[in-house]
């Protein structure tokens, strides 16, 4: 939104000296001005070729009505865009929404990249809120340590990073789309978002980034190792979230209630977090040689 | 041999790994006329997945196989005209530009 505004901008910046050309040619009576406008120009040299209508375009605003005129447009128009594309995009993507789950601290990222690492104390209050921070973070860090790595083993292009990226972010689709999918077909009744999906799913980069570092420090040999251990502790962080979520409240105290729809249930978690690790090993097994 | 063969190896590996957006759209648009394509009368009802045919219960547990009927109809009646339209823009683009 803001990068379109800027164009905007920039569009209206560069039609000036033509809306200029135009009226110098209207009103050719007054010749001072433009005249040694020129001169300046080009006294200025070969080198100075895009300081010319920068000088052409400080002289209009002072002395040209109509390009006064086409800039007070431009700025209406600009605004009238930004009205617009506000209410639209807060149509399809929910902008206030988004900022809850952005508003982190700190101490909160610590804390909960210190339970993703190492989820296996007891702090259930932490799992409760889904923030975006994290997979947004970790999933350009993991397209950053990616390059790192095959820039290391010479195999680095720069399309190479649009590729991982691309490649990356489809299979999070995949990943979204398939669990909204298995949700939907076991009926279960969640308060569950889409971006809460995507939220958890961004959670297994963090364990891919430490799993690639790993690899890169201290070879296979560390990076089987960390990863094992990242697989183990997402499986086990995704199943305390999700078993919160999506089982009812009965089964989450711990207490096993023995019925099919909450066998089908355990298992759709299970499978969820099962497929955390698979992913992971799927998506760096490549960058490690 | 052995560089050559490990060569390969890696190639087909990163081949592997290259799946763009375009991919998925693709993947997007075939399983979405899958589902188009069966045919209430002649397919769905033979095994038995017609659309009057599953739902029978109306208590709190529709079961997974009255989802999926519910699912499989409710695409087909959706995006039968988008379908349309997206195939056709399909086409012609991969007429035109291969």
């Amino acid at each position: 939104m803001q990068v379109g505004l800027i164009v905007f901008d920039v569009f209206t910046s560069f039609a000036e000296p033509k809306v200029r050309m135009r009226g110098s040619a209207v009103d050719s009576g007054e010749p001072s001005q433009l005249f040694d406008d020129t001169s300046a120009g080009h006294n200025a040299g070969h080198s100075g070729v895009d300081k010319g209508p920068m000088v052409y375009a400080g002289q209009s605003l002072l002395s040209d009505p109509v390009s006064n005129l086409a800039m007070a447009y431009g700025s209406s128009l600009a605004s009238q865009g930004k009205e617009m594309m506000d209410k639209n995009l807060d149509r399809f993507i929910p902008i206030s929404k988004l900022k809850y789950y952005f508003a982190v601290d700190t101490v909160y990222v610590g804390k909960k990249l210190g339970l993703l690492v190492f989820p296996y104390m007891h702090e259930v209050r932490l799992i409760f809120c889904p923030v975006c921070v994290f997979p947004a973070m970790a999933f350009i860090t993991y397209i950053l340590v990616a390059g790192l790595a095959l820039g290391t083993q010479n195999r680095f292009s720069p399309e190479i990073l649009g590729m991982q990226a691309s490649s990356a972010l489809v299979w999070l689709i995949i990943e979204v789309l398939a669990v909204l999918l298995s949700l939907y077909l076991v009926t279960v009744n969640t308060d569950l978002t889409t971006i809460d999906l995507v939220a958890f799913s961004g959670y297994k980069y963090v364990g891919m980034i430490v799993g690639v570092l790993a690899g890169l420090l201290f070879g296979k040999m560390g990076y089987y190792l960390t990863l094992l251990w990242c697989c183990a502790s997402i499986f086990v962080f995704m199943i305390r979230t999700l078993r919160l979520k999506i089982l009812s409240e009965a089964a989450a105290e711990g207490v096993l209630v023995r019925g099919a729809k909450n066998q089908l249930r355990m298992y759709l978690t299970m499978a969820i977090a099962a497929a955390q690790p698979v992913f992971m090993y799927w998506l760096t097994f490549h960058l490690v040689r | 041999m052995r560089m050559r063969v490990t060569q390969s190896q890696q190639k087909s590996r990163s081949a592997n790994m290259a799946f763009t957006l375009y991919a998925l759209i693709q993947t997007a648009i075939l399983f979405t006329n899958a589902i188009a394509v069966l045919h209430e009368e002649r397919f769905l009802s033979k095994i038995g997945w017609g659309a009057d045919q599953g739902i029978g219960g109306f208590g709190d547990e529709p079961g997974i196989k009255a989802q999926l009927l519910n699912l499989i109809r409710s695409v087909r009646t959706v995006m039968r005209v988008p379908l349309i339209i997206v195939n056709s823009v399909c086409i012609v683009l991969l007429l035109l530009f291969g």
